[in-house]
């Protein structure tokens, strides 16, 4: 710690270099440590007790705690400008934790049709299997927030940027629905990342993240995040999960004690500690280095995907192209407002040609890459409804803004001229296709 | 980020002060007053309960109120309904503390008043538990967001 710096807010850049990580004092060593070990070694006796009763921040055990994955949690929590955050051991794990640790049986969840079809999967099957009842928003009518909230609805859970239809969420207008109701707003801000969109800015109250992708860049890691503001009142009356005394933690009342770090010391000593689902330190070593270069990273991603994009609505046998920047996609405005340095570089076209035209476009490509991943800096493609979306009933899937020709892309960090030329070769095998058939 | 948080402030009286005098500190465990006061003692600061329901907390003689603590105090840390704190001001001017803070929740702008026209530094709606982890503790160590950016040993 050394000298007492001067007191200076850094910028987003700095922050994803510098902040959660500072030289290791007993070493020196300028890169962060990974703490490979399942246990802290505890000075004394009432050391040991003082951290278990969470009266003094202490390492006890890496299934709760560990300092190369508290570096990268404070710094993705700087980043998104929440109090604080959990990382987990991928972004389902995150979202299941939350709401396993958030919702009661009996309890309604307001979640936007338009989602990852994995967080689908997990809301109708794990959610229901905790009576938890989900209630679908369309969060394209400007209504559809407030069509299907009620008083028992304990939160709404969207994305910033809807994977794969492109719908981008009207933030403000969410928060006050859920603060209406005295619930929290989740945002799901995997697509945008905290240096394209920082939702707690806008009125969200957590954020939750597949760290998998953009943050570790490389596709290398699977990982997860829940960063908190610290702004919501749990002690409203609607969350005794979070603000009575709890009894999987010896009567301590997490809000009453913790203030604005109350969710997250619930999460972390009681939810993470009971599911188990923790970050490996390898893991959160890599999430730490992907953050270092995520701005410069997102920029070239961001102008790579648009060229793609401007390219391809201009090819014979492309019916759609859905990316939100583009002037006449139907969230130019909403992307314009929340995302003005880029809406991201996951995107989702239609074949003319169906479904299949997309398995003969995915077989013709040779550098993109088939795979059931985004975020990385290698381009990749997936034909959702014989992939990620399989498992979604018709009804499902057409709720997600996916049609039997969609194709998505994630555009990587290759020279766009390289992208475009297997592109135009897929798509004219795509097209000889649809005349054979 | 208004006068009353500000973070310079916040370091010195953390860095500096060695006496406190925890206003309506409990003997319960599970009371954030008595998280705090641990907490406190444990990291080498005098912690003084000042609380006329208990007898002894951390195996120091609770005072009924701050007229009564026979040493000078250096940072007067409020758990009480925030309606009485303009009183506990006023005590704590009589009593020459150095400063008044107020923890998360405890607000009171006649308090913050009185306390600052009486010549003390004022502290509201912050932990003193959680800005001494910020500093010079170990928040760092379970992935809250500290603001601390340094690249010195």
């Amino acid at each position: 710690m050394g000298a007492m710096p001067e007191e200076r807010e850094f910028g987003f850049e700095t922050r994803a270099v510098h902040a959660g990580q500072r030289p290791d004092p007993y070493t020196g060593a300028s890169a962060t440590p990974i703490y490979q070990t399942a246990g802290f070694v505890f000075e004394d006796t009432e050391s040991a007790s003082a951290y278990f009763n969470l009266q003094e921040y202490g390492n006890v055990y890496s299934r709760i705690m560990n300092p190369t994955v508290a570096a990268f949690e404070e710094r993705i929590a700087s980043l998104e400008n929440g109090a604080g955050s959990v990382a987990f051991a991928s972004g389902l794990a995150a979202q299941a934790a939350l709401f396993f640790a958030l919702l009661e049986p009996g309890d309604r969840i307001a979640v936007a049709k338009a989602l990852y079809g994995g967080s689908t999967a997990q809301l109708n099957h794990l959610a229901r299997k905790l009576r938890i009842e989900v209630d679908w928003a369309d969060i394209d009518d400007p209504d559809g927030w407030r069509r299907v909230v009620t008083p028992e609805t304990k939160a709404l859970f969207a994305e910033t940027i809807a994977n794969p239809g492109g719908n981008v969420l009207d933030l403000e207008t969410a928060a006050a629905v859920a603060h209406d109701i005295g619930s929290p707003l989740i945002v799901d801000n995997t697509f945008a990342t905290p240096y394209l969109c920082r939702p707690l800015d806008w009125g969200a109250d957590i954020v939750v993240h597949s760290a998998t992708k953009f943050i570790a860049g490389n596709g290398t890691t699977i990982a997860g995040a829940v960063v908190d503001s610290g702004q919501f009142d749990w002690s409203n009356g609607r969350f005794p999960t979070v603000a009575d005394p709890s009894a999987a933690y010896h009567g301590l009342r997490f809000h009453d004690t913790f203030g604005v770090y109350g969710l997250l010391m619930k999460l972390r000593a009681e939810t993470l500690r009971d599911l188990g689902s923790s970050l490996a330190p390898f893991s959160a070593f890599l999430l730490l280095l992907g953050l270092e270069t995520l701005p410069v990273r997102m920029d070239r991603h961001v102008a790579n995907a648009l060229a793609v994009a401007e390219w391809l609505r201009g090819q014979p046998g492309v019916a759609t192209v859905r990316h939100p920047a583009l002037p006449e996609s139907p969230y130019k405005q909403l992307a314009d407002k929340y995302l003005p340095h880029g809406a991201g570089s996951v995107f989702s076209f239609d074949l003319e040609s169906g479904r299949e035209g997309g398995r003969r476009f995915i077989e013709a490509l040779t550098l993109w890459s088939h795979i059931a991943n985004v975020g990385d800096t290698k381009s990749l493609v997936i034909h959702p409804a014989s992939t990620t979306h399989r498992q979604l009933s018709d009804e499902e899937l057409d709720a997600s803004g996916v049609a039997p020709g969609t194709v998505r892309l994630s555009v990587g960090l290759e020279d766009v001229d390289d992208l475009v030329w297997d592109l135009e070769r897929a798509l004219r095998a795509a097209s000889s296709a649809a005349v054979a058939v | 980020m208004n006068e009353l948080q500000d973070p310079q402030t916040i370091r010195r009286l953390i860095q500096e002060s060695r006496t406190i005098a925890v206003v309506g500190l409990s003997g319960n465990e599970l009371r954030p007053s008595n998280f705090v006061g641990y907490y406190l003692k444990r990291h080498g600061y005098r912690v003084i309960p000042v609380n006329p329901r208990e007898e002894r907390v951390f195996d120091e003689p609770s005072y009924p109120s701050l007229a009564d603590v026979p040493v000078p105090i250096d940072v007067v840390d409020v758990f009480r309904d925030p309606a009485a704190v303009p009183e506990i001001a006023r005590e704590a001017v009589a009593a020459g503390a150095g400063a008044l803070w107020l923890q998360f929740g405890v607000i009171s702008d006649e308090g913050a008043r009185i306390a600052r026209e009486g010549g003390l530094d004022v502290v509201m709606d912050r932990c003193m538990k959680v800005e001494h982890a910020r500093f010079l503790g170990r928040m760092h160590w379970l992935g809250f967001n500290t603001g601390a950016i340094s690249s010195r040993r």
